[in-house]
């Protein structure tokens, strides 16, 4: 069952990887992030099949993280929201040098 | 050492006491009302003086090379130690900065006006870090504090300083931090190669390092070359200059004595006690002896021809000083005890004459708001006592016989001339020159008719101002007549310099009969 | 033990410390009660007329006791470096002696008329400050027992020059003229510098006494080294005492009080060199080749300077470039090894220069009184406006012209004895080299212009009608008791001054021996026989008479027109007024080209242009546009950043799984 586990793992992380390249809108690029976060928790609990617990305890670390993520990461886009009324990070470039 | 200062144990807390009044002191300004600042920074840096004062009864000149020695471990693993000292050069250089600290407070009285609680304290923090440099005996506790009196002198100009502050202040950071990243980078070389001891651990001590810098040959120039560079940059010599008169111009009246009273000691010094005893072979090698003391002959003539046509006051005694620094430079590479003595002479009689000088410009720039030249004229019937102060301290500054100034430039010259006698003639000119700009100046601020309506109102020294002069004028007449006592305490050190250098160095022909 | 040991010689520095205080108390008077005029005189008179007294005794001493060595006497030690020692050391030797007892004397004289002169000056206390510190570093210098010391001295008369030539400091010509006068110093004080490093370098001491003695063992005679030594003390010998090239300070001094004139500019200051000279003779003598420039220098000054002061107008500049011309004959005597000659002549100099500088005082002091009672604004310097004064100043008149007289050289005046003997020294050589005659006539040529010029100042001064003006005519009035007394003591100074040393008496001759004899061991000196002797006297004589005759018979000062009234000269006439123009070369040749390179060249293209411009602002903008080329790749886009991540990661991953 390894084989496809990490296969479909490595779909859903490259699915999240175009995603947060192609789109623009800060919401969807969101939801990439955590698809990648997932397929990462999905490769760690393939490989504990084999390689031991070690993994899975690490899956509940990504788990607390991205949910702290999420949270500081929605806060920012509602902060961004009210104050530009566009999600769309295109228009967002603050950083350009 | 003195009875009195023995029974008080100064010779065990008077360094680490000079180093952290200053501190207390900047620590205290902040918590106080703005209006005491300038009081509160008055009364630390004369409990500073009086402290420092012991120094000149408790070094004594025939003991050690190295007194009052306090050491205390700091990162032990790495080797690195709260170590001070002094010897007879630090001992000038020490008390140079705290005589001249007192009469920067009393000079910015007025003439400083917003932030005054933030001003002071970094004037203090100031304090604490050049004496730092000059007492340092550990080469990692040199550097912190090389860097540690960078910032506020930075800050200094930056925020209190004329309208060309910002560049002037960031031109001054960038050039010292230039220099002085390439020696810490020199330093921590010598630490992994010359700062191993018999234990095995590594040592950051400077006698540690110098007992063992002797480094193979072609990394050893490169060393020199980054020591050189840092030292070079501060004092400043020709063609690393060019921060030091944009950076003059644009400070406060403190922050131009003490950069000219004090900070480019440190270059000077540095040469002294780092440079040249660390790397012998290399600084006094032909072919680099010859190029410094180039270097040193065409800063001291042109700095002399660069000031002469200057239309700022200020700008004046800035490249002026490039000149006398010049004497310093070339009285160390001449390697005579004439010369060593007479470059330790001018760097404490330039600290005094150019610290009086900048006062005196600042004074004019009080009253007037302008330090050019033109702006003035004939206004030695208006103020005859600043007049007369100003006249005395540029002859002073021009090394007329029975001045400050004579001493030390006789001294180097004579000294120089036994080594390289050509050098030290046509740097004899600079004694030409040094009299045109000097009195070409005073002849159109001071003399001829007043034909500016503004100077018509001009008043003439206030007690205050009195206050800073006439300490200066007595050690410019005290040096000047019986510059003794002061030799006398630094002879040794200047001897130990020439002999921890002529060990290694390719010794100079030295053209010299003994009387018989 | 010297035998001066216990005697007055020990109070020697009382004579320096006295002026010093009475400039200490003149200085704080100007400060703060400048109209207690009484207080400031009797200072500034009392301290040096006591100086004079302690110089006596010192004199006296020195007559009982007979030292062969000089007495030093020490005070503290000023340098002490390795084996360098040097002490604040005065000497007292029969030489300085004589310099004492010239200074403080005609110094006290000249003090006193100043108290005449400037009594309606608002700077009166501060001139006396000025004129005691003078005193005390002229002192020094004469008294000083090493060359550093000597140069405390050497440097401080300078100083005071400089503050006294620019005393009328609000005019800014007067103040320049002291600039000039302090740079010019400078460039000679350079020279000596060198000299002090050259003697150090090679002998290992700076006392008088130990390079004196030391020097001929040390020094190969006639040696590169020594005549290098000689040379370099020579420069500072001609910026101090305006020799040619560096003459062109002294004229323009006379923008300084008249009294000023007389003491720092006539009779003591400019005379340090010849000093000098005589203070440093073995190693001149040792030198043969620097003592030849020295004489040939000397002759050039003197007659090239005399040819000047035939042309000008101003009363002060005809006795400024005959003082230069003066000091050109004490240089041609020290250079021919008559180092006695050289000083005796500067005694004499200074008796009746000083009386001559005194007296064009006097004269300027009245015409000053005459054009202020009309408010006038004439040149009260001027000889055209001068003329027939011999009624309305009589003392004035006859003291001149005694010291007219001893200058063109008549017999039995003073500087009769001294001119002639130096004239014979300088001929006596001549049998050695040829080059001395040649110098003998180019002394000879300037004697005869000498006997011109002055009977020229003294016809147009004194005689013919006057030009003064109608109205000011009756306002001439001769000037005060305190003016005139020092005018007649310096008259019979100059009538007896030359019993100081009469020809095969030579009392100044012997008393010096003890001081030159060391020179004259290189037997520079030749003697005459008595019938060349007498012969060259008379000859002296039969050139001073020409002199006055020729002037007195070629000029006419009868015909004198008032100076606005006055036709422009043409030709030679021209450029001897204008002074060859020679401070307009230097100018253009030095000066302007020095400050335009230092301006353009060096501050506004090295230091400016090359170091700031293309050094330090260059690499901030490099390093500024490397910043904006990576600041490109920073769009803003979150995008963009991610791309670069992921392409990071792959070539990481790439390089790892390679």
């Amino acid at each position: 069952m390894l084989g496809p586990s990490l296969a479909v793992s490595a779909i859903l992380f490259s699915i999240g990887v175009v995603g947060v390249l192609l789109r623009r809108n800060a919401i969807v690029i969101f939801m990439c992030v955590e698809l990648m976060l997932n397929a990462v928790n999905l490769t760690f609990i393939a490989l504990s099949q084999q390689l031991g617990m070690d993994g899975q305890v690490f899956v509940f670390f990504v788990m607390t993280v991205a949910a702290a993520e999420a949270a500081v990461g929605l806060a920012i886009i509602i902060a961004l929201y009210r104050h530009r009324d566009t999600v769309n990070l295109q228009n967002i470039n603050l950083l350009r040098g | 050492m003195h009875p009195f200062l023995q029974s008080i144990g100064y010779d065990h807390w008077a360094l680490t006491a000079l180093l952290l009044i200053p501190l207390a002191g900047a620590v205290l300004i902040p918590a106080l009302p703005s209006a005491l600042a300038k009081r509160v920074a008055l009364a630390v840096t004369l409990v500073e003086l009086i402290v420092s004062l012991g120094l000149w009864w408790a070094y004594d000149p025939s003991g050690a090379p190295f007194q009052l020695t306090a050491t205390a471990p700091w990162i032990p693993a790495w080797g690195i130690a709260y170590r001070v000292a002094i010897d007879g050069i630090s001992l000038a250089m020490v008390l140079l900065t705290t005589v001249l600290m007192p009469l920067a407070v009393l000079g910015s009285w007025n003439g400083i006006t917003t932030r005054e609680r933030s001003f002071y304290g970094l004037m203090l923090v100031l304090t604490s870090g050049m004496i730092g440099v000059f007492i340092s005996t550990d080469l990692f506790l040199f550097y912190v504090f090389w860097e540690v009196m960078l910032i506020p002198m930075y800050f200094i100009i930056g925020v209190w300083g004329g309208k060309g502050r910002l560049y002037a202040s960031i031109k001054f950071f960038v050039y010292t931090m230039f220099g002085s990243l390439l020696m810490l980078v020199a330093i921590l070389y010598l630490y992994y190669n010359a700062g191993r001891n018999a234990g095995g651990g590594y040592s950051f001590a400077y006698e540690q390092i110098l007992r063992h810098a002797s480094v193979p040959g072609g990394v050893q120039f490169w060393l020199f070359a980054a020591f050189f560079l840092a030292f070079a940059i501060k004092v400043p010599m020709v063609p690393f200059h060019t921060w030091l008169p944009d950076a003059h111009v644009e400070a406060p009246t403190a922050g131009s004595v003490i950069l000219a009273g004090v900070l480019l000691k440190m270059g000077t010094y540095g040469f002294m006690r780092f440079a040249l005893p660390f790397f012998p072979a290399v600084a006094f090698n032909p072919m680099v002896s010859r190029v410094v003391i180039t270097l040193a002959v065409i800063g001291i003539v042109y700095g002399a021809l660069v000031a002469m046509v200057q239309p700022d006051f200020k700008k004046l005694i800035a490249y002026s000083s490039v000149s006398h620094l010049g004497f310093v430079v070339l009285g160390l590479w001449a390697l005579t005890i004439e010369s060593t003595q007479g470059a330790l002479m001018i760097m404490i009689n330039h600290g005094i004459s150019t610290g009086a000088l900048f006062f005196l410009v600042g004074m004019l720039y009080e009253r007037r708001h302008s330090r050019m030249i033109a702006d003035f004229g004939g206004i030695a019937r208006l103020v005859p006592a600043y007049a007369a102060v100003l006249t005395l301290v540029s002859l002073s500054s021009i090394g007329l016989p029975g001045t400050n100034g004579f001493v030390g430039e006789f001294l180097v010259l004579l000294g120089s001339f036994r080594t390289h006698p050509v050098a030290a003639g046509i740097a004899t000119t600079g004694v030409i020159f040094a009299a045109t700009y000097m009195l070409w100046a005073l002849l159109r601020v001071l003399y001829g008719p007043v034909d500016k309506k503004e100077n018509e109102g001009l008043t003439d020294l206030t007690p205050r101002e009195y206050a800073i002069l006439v300490p200066l004028l007595a050690l410019i007449i005290w040096l000047g007549l019986a510059p003794g006592a002061m030799l006398r305490r630094m002879e040794p050190s200047s001897r130990a310099f020439i002999e921890s250098v002529q060990g290694h160095a390719p010794t100079p022909e030295v053209a010299r009969v003994e009387p018989r | 033990m010297n035998p001066l040991h216990g005697t007055a010689a020990d109070w020697i520095g009382l004579a320096i410390l006295l002026p010093f205080l009475g400039f200490l108390v003149n200085g704080a008077l100007a400060f703060v009660r400048p109209e207690d005029k009484r207080t400031v005189s009797l200072v500034g008179v009392g301290s040096v007329a006591v100086a004079f007294l302690v110089g006596v005794a010192v004199f006296l001493a020195i007559l009982g006791k007979h030292p062969e060595e000089a007495y030093v006497r020490s005070y503290w030690t000023w340098i002490s470096v390795g084996d360098l020692k040097l002490n604040a050391a005065l000497q007292v030797d029969r030489l300085s002696v004589v310099m004492l007892l010239v200074v403080t004397g005609v110094g006290s004289l000249i003090h006193l008329f100043s108290v005449g002169y400037m009594h309606e000056d608002p700077g009166y206390a501060r001139y006396f400050a000025y004129l005691n510190l003078f005193i005390a570093f002229m002192l020094v210098l004469v008294l000083g027992a090493s060359f550093p010391v000597l140069f405390i001295g050497w440097e401080g008369v300078g100083l005071c020059s400089y503050l006294l030539i620019g005393f009328w400091f609000t005019d800014r010509q007067k103040a320049a003229a002291g600039l000039k006068a302090f740079l010019v110093n400078r460039i000679g004080d350079a020279g000596f510098l060198i000299a002090m490093f050259l003697i150090y370098r090679n002998i290992g001491s700076l006392d008088f006494a130990t390079v004196l003695a030391l020097a001929p063992r040390h020094l190969v005679p006639g040696g590169p080294v020594v005549t290098a030594i000689a040379l370099f003390l020579f420069l500072g010998c001609v910026g101090k005492s305006a020799q040619i090239p560096l003459y062109t300070w002294l004229p323009d001094a006379m923008a300084g009080p008249t009294p000023v004139s007389a003491l720092i500019h006539a009779a003591t200051m400019v005379t340090a060199g010849v000093f000098l000279v005589a203070r440093a003779g073995v190693l001149f003598a040792m030198a043969p080749l620097a003592s030849a420039v020295v004489g040939g220098v000397g002759a050039l000054t003197a007659l090239f300077a005399a040819t000047i002061g035939l042309k000008q107008w101003d009363i002060k500049k005809v006795l400024a470039y005959s003082t230069v011309s003066q000091l050109g004959y004490m240089f041609m005597g020290v250079g021919a090894g008559a180092y006695a000659a050289g000083i005796f002549h500067l005694v004499t100099h200074a008796f009746f220069k000083a009386l001559l500088f005194l007296g064009s005082g006097s004269v300027i002091h009245a015409m000053h009184h005459a054009y202020h009672h009309t408010h006038n604004h004439a040149d009260a310097q001027d000889m055209r406006n001068m003329g027939g004064l011999r009624s309305h100043l009589p003392t004035t008149f006859r003291t001149m012209g005694i010291a007219t007289l001893a200058i063109a050289g008549i017999p039995p005046l003073a500087g009769f004895f001294s001119k002639d003997e130096i004239l014979a020294s300088a001929f006596a050589r001549g049998s050695d080299e040829p080059f001395w005659y040649l110098v003998w006539l180019l002394g000879v040529a300037a004697a005869l212009l000498t006997a011109f010029y002055m009977t020229r100042l003294m016809l147009y001064t004194f005689y013919g009608p006057n030009r003064t003006g109608a109205a000011e005519q009756p306002h001439l009035e001769e000037s005060p008791k305190v003016m005139t007394i020092p005018l007649v003591v310096l008259a019979v100074l100059t009538v007896l001054g030359g019993a100081l040393n009469l020809p095969h008496v030579g009392t100044l001759h012997h008393w010096l021996e003890p001081v030159t004899g060391a020179a004259a061991a290189y037997g520079l000196e030749v003697p005459l026989s008595v019938g060349v002797e007498v012969g060259l006297m008379l000859f002296a004589v039969v050139i001073a008479v020409v002199g006055i005759r020729l002037a007195m018979t070629r000029l006419h000062p009868e015909q004198l027109v008032s100076a606005e009234k006055s036709p422009a000269e043409h030709g030679f006439a021209k450029l001897l007024l204008e002074k060859y123009r020679v401070d307009e070369l230097y100018d253009a040749v030095i000066v302007r080209p020095l400050v335009w390179f230092s301006r353009v060249v060096l501050w506004k293209g090295v230091d400016a242009g090359a170091i700031d411009g293309a050094g330090v602002n260059g690499s901030a903008v490099v390093a500024r546009a490397l910043g904006w080329v990576g600041s490109r790749l920073q769009t803003g886009q979150v995008g963009a950043y991610v791309l670069f991540f992921v392409l990071g990661a792959l070539a990481v991953l790439g390089a790892l799984t390679r």
